[in-house]
């Protein structure tokens, strides 16, 4: 599954916008159209393209809503389990596998407040087994947030 | 007369149900307690912060009252919280509070079998 530079460009130019047009890609690249759309068909075929979607400001929707970061150390056995159950948590935005000394996951999430945050944490993640520790640090002020992967 | 409601607290509960320790907001220290037994063990290693965040917010007596069903208990620790104690002397206090109550439940208990 080899991208060519040309490739490279058009995935590069979905991602700052999925809503232009496949004449609008060409005519920034110096291409034909039809050769972007039979790239992004080819890529949308091989999974390199996942989906198009919208990126919802947070902060906007939810208003008073509050975000959190939260480390869970884990036993290694148990790991992809608790992971799993995370992800069908509406309240989980974003989970991720990580080693450094030990075995951690990585959670973003979401809450109406702290006490619901406080809750979800104690009584949904806490009980789970393998669950060793967990730190949780509430985001105060978000600085960046990047969507954009330079291929 | 002994009813069995009234010993209650002295079950294993499931994982759920433990209690699980925190020391601030979403911040669980590893130690969980899934008995009253448990419970009394725990509160003696736990560290101070931890024993002062449940107390404040209320978190044991409702835990007691909640989970174990022991209203009892929860009184007890409810007036605990009102003494506004903190590090050792909260421990020890609380230690103390649920020993003697766990002490009295076997008693009970055990008069309910003979």
């Amino acid at each position: 599954m080899s991208l060519d530079n040309v490739d490279r460009k058009i995935l590069e130019a979905l991602q700052e916008d999925s809503k232009q047009t496949y004449a609008g890609i060409g005519q920034q690249l110096g291409i034909a159209h039809s050769t972007v759309y039979e790239r992004v068909k080819r890529m949308e075929q091989q999974g390199i393209i996942k989906k198009y979607t919208a990126i919802v400001d947070v902060d906007k929707v939810g208003a008073g809503k509050i975000t959190a970061l939260v480390t869970i150390v884990a036993d290694p056995k148990e790991s992809e389990s608790v992971a799993k159950i995370l992800c069908k948590a509406p309240e989980v935005l974003e989970v991720y596998m990580s080693l450094s000394e030990e075995l951690s996951i990585l959670a973003k999430i979401v809450a109406n407040n702290q006490e619901e945050l406080h809750n979800f944490v104690a009584n949904t993640i806490a009980p789970l087994v393998g669950v060793l520790r967990i730190r949780t640090s509430i985001v105060t002020k978000k600085l960046k947030e990047a969507t954009f992967f330079t291929c | 007369m002994i009813e069995e409601k009234d010993l209650k607290a002295l079950r294993i509960l499931p994982r759920e149900k433990a209690f699980y320790f925190f020391t601030s907001i979403g911040n669980y220290t590893g130690q969980s307690a899934s008995s009253l037994e448990e419970f009394m063990e725990k509160i003696k290693l736990v560290s101070e912060s931890s024993l002062e965040f449940h107390i404040q917010r209320g978190d044991f007596e409702k835990w007691a009252a909640e989970v174990l069903e022991d209203r009892e208990l929860a009184e007890k620790i409810r007036s605990l919280q009102k003494m506004g104690l903190s590090s050792d002397a909260l421990r020890i206090r609380l230690a103390q509070i649920v020993a003697r109550h766990r002490e009295d439940l076997k008693n009970r208990e055990a008069r309910k079998r003979f």
